[in-house]
């Protein structure tokens, strides 16, 4: 039979879904809709961001919003020279862990910044919110964290 | 502050992600064989059944099917459906039969779209043949095959088939 | 001497008596995943002496995710041949998890021979960290399509902050890992490494530099698990699994210790690890880093010998890698080369989950 090729082909798929969110997380995104960051209270009155129905340890079930942010501290980074196309920013960025003020948890977000000089662990950070009229109630709520001034 | 709105209750979660599909080398052969207007299947070398589209392996015993077989272009129609329901894409006029296709030399059959009969005469049964596309529009895929239609041929003994339903 | 080495998990020995696996590649164009398994499957049927009518029980581990299509580990049983008809499961996870879902039902008496195995092709995805970043929770972190390597990332710069460990160490772990390649016919990056080039190599993701991350891969492997003394009957010298646990840690990222891994740390009480020397460790970790958070929560010394086979850092066919450590470190039991081992899985880019399994031979 000769020399014989093998086929491929492209296959894409396209999952529209939506999700129903519960009232864990409808308070969280109905937050971020507002401006607002905020947390539920775990175990010890720990402060968890975001929020989770659950105490990650001890599995209990978490009790209200807490208002938290939108100042934080910076607790990891990566600095990513080269965005993916699927990546939050088409710009070198950094994926960022913040504790924000008055949380007890990190949140994963991005963190905009000229260069990765200058960014460290402890900085502290600040979240920018989208203009008020292009929020929806979901995490690109916040287009990004910044260094905040003097950082 | 904006004005106290409803409550956000829902998410969007579009999601998009890009796959090559690899056919794989026994696949290939049925692809191979769709481009130069033939039916190509494989023979399991254990118990000597021969599986179209072919698929590098036997799923009764587990051993390589490998010896390559070209199969006619006729079959008989094993079983059948009558489609009324439409739906979106849906680019045959209903209501359209789709039958299952046991080629005559084969021992699994495969889905194909029955044509040239009304869906009030189609039976269990019946003695079909392969339409192919004209010769340069034949592609590495089943599209090459327009549909199949009866070759007017007494209808295949209930026995020779009964198997493979 | 004993048939059966003392257990820690379970009431019934169980042994891994034969391991085959397909050599690593960065793209198997001309198979696809069944093609993949039938030699394999013929290599370990052959060497332990049996047919697939000697099964009790199958098992495999896959995911939907990497070939793009739903229900797509049925095919693989193709490769086997189903019939008669044989109790089967799966899981959607590395198959190191389907060999403990083979041992729990291995407890129970009548399913004394079980075929484990694992398979996934990482090239068919255009771009395989987005598709794996739907791992992460998905209304607050998968939306923002973060990769593995960009939260192993993280978890390295945490261990940099904390004073645990340098670039350097992470190099080293890379270095070693694939010179001990060199030596594993079935691995795909095997070379000796030079320190200061490694360093000299650019940042994928602070502080990640390529040589920190796992080659993307196509492969798969399989074993067979015998219950009791029947073992014998497959090989001379069984790598009994004395001990087997598998722990997680919280879905919530930011609300871990990324520096730490107490669900491995966990596991490996519950697996008995600490009961007895260890003459070998295999470890599922992708990234360079990760190598020194499992150590550690093994508890492993200075003489216990760390991936000889080279680890996920020489080939990472995901959904059997896991099962390769399990594999490769029962090859060395059975050979007589070690006599007591502990291998270990783990899932999610940031050790999420974490398996760990003792494995010793009697002989």
């Amino acid at each position: 039979m000769g020399d014989q090729a093998v086929f491929e082909s492209p296959h894409e798929l396209d999952f529209p879904y939506s999700r129903s969110l519960g009232p864990t997380l409808s308070a969280f995104m109905t937050g971020l809709r507002d401006g607002q960051i905020t947390g539920t209270r775990g175990d010890g009155g720990r402060v968890i961001v975001p929020p989770t129905e659950y105490d990650p340890i001890s599995s209990a079930p978490t009790e209200g919003s807490v208002n938290v942010g939108p100042g934080g501290v910076l607790t990891s980074w990566t600095w990513i020279d080269k965005p993916k196309p699927s990546h939050p920013s088409d710009k070198p960025f950094a994926w960022a862990m913040v504790k924000l003020d008055g949380a007890d948890t990190a949140m994963l977000h991005i963190l905009k910044a000229p260069s990765a000089d200058g960014i460290a662990s402890g900085m502290r950070v600040s979240a920018q919110f989208r203009p008020e009229a292009e929020r929806v109630g979901c995490m690109a709520d916040i287009a990004a964290f910044i260094p905040e001034e003097g950082s | 502050m904006s004005e106290a709105r409803e409550p956000v209750t829902m998410l969007s979660t579009p999601i998009h992600l890009d796959y090559h599909f690899v056919a794989g080398d026994s696949q290939s052969k049925t692809l191979q064989g769709y481009l130069e207007g033939k039916f190509i299947g494989q023979r399991c070398e254990v118990c000597g059944k021969v599986y179209v589209p072919s698929r590098g392996s036997c799923p009764t015993d587990g051993a390589p099917a490998r010896e390559v077989v070209e199969l006619p272009n006729t079959g008989t129609m094993t079983t059948y459906c009558v489609v009324n329901v439409p739906f979106a894409g849906q680019n045959v006029e209903i209501p359209y039969i789709c039958g299952q296709i046991l080629l005559d030399g084969s021992n699994i059959s495969f889905m194909g779209l029955i044509q040239e009969i009304p869906a009030s005469e189609v039976r269990m049964g019946m003695r079909v043949e392969a339409v192919w596309v004209p010769e340069e529009e034949l592609t590495p895929s089943l599209a090459s095959v327009r549909y199949f239609r009866p070759t007017g041929e007494p209808d295949a003994d209930y026995d020779s088939y009964k198997e493979y339903l | 001497m004993s048939k059966f080495p003392e257990l820690t998990s379970g009431s019934r020995p169980i042994a891994v008596v034969s391991f085959a696996q397909a050599k690593a590649v960065r793209a198997d164009i001309a198979h696809n995943e069944v093609e993949m398994l039938l030699p394999v499957f013929g290599e370990l049927f052959a060497k332990a002496g049996i047919t697939k009518d000697d099964l009790n029980f199958i098992c495999s581990g896959s995911t939907d995710y990497l070939i793009g299509g739903p229900f797509s580990f049925v095919m693989a049983l193709d490769a086997i041949g189903v019939w008669p008809p044989k109790p089967e499961s799966h899981v959607e996870m590395d198959a190191a998890w389907a060999l403990y879902e083979a041992w729990v039902t291995m407890q129970e008496p009548g399913k004394d021979v079980s075929l484990v195995y694992g398979f996934g092709k990482s090239s068919l995805a255009s771009d395989l960290g987005k598709v794996l970043a739907l791992q992460m929770d998905p209304y607050t972190m998968a939306p923002l399509w973060p990769d593995p390597t960009s939260v192993a990332a993280l978890q390295a710069r945490a261990l940099l902050d904390a004073g645990l460990a340098t670039e350097e160490d992470f190099a080293e772990v890379a270095a070693r890992n694939r010179r001990n390649a060199l030596k594993n016919p079935y691995a795909q990056v095997a070379r000796d490494d030079d320190l200061a080039t490694l360093m000299a190599e650019a940042y994928v993701a602070s502080p990640l530099r390529r040589h920190c991350l796992p080659p993307i891969t196509d492969g798969c492997s399989a074993l067979i698990l015998v219950a009791g003394e029947r073992a014998y009957d497959f090989s001379d010298n069984p790598a009994w699994i004395t001990g087997i646990d598998h722990r997680m840690e919280t879905h919530a990222l930011g609300a871990r210790d990324l520096t730490q891994s107490p669900s491995t740390e966990r596991a490996a009480v519950e697996a008995g690890v600490a009961k007895g020397g260890l003459d070998l460790a295999e470890i599922y970790a992708p990234y360079a880093h990760q190598e020194l958070i499992l150590a550690k929560a093994l508890g492993l010394g200075a003489d216990t010998q760390i991936n000889p086979s080279g680890g996920a850092l020489a080939a990472n066919a995901i959904m059997s890698a896991g099962l390769t450590r399990i594999g490769e470190a029962a090859t060395r039991i059975m050979s007589g080369e070690a006599k007591r081992a502990v291998a270990h899985a783990s899932a999610g880019p940031v050790l999420q989950q974490n398996l760990v399994a003792v494995l010793e031979g009697a002989r």
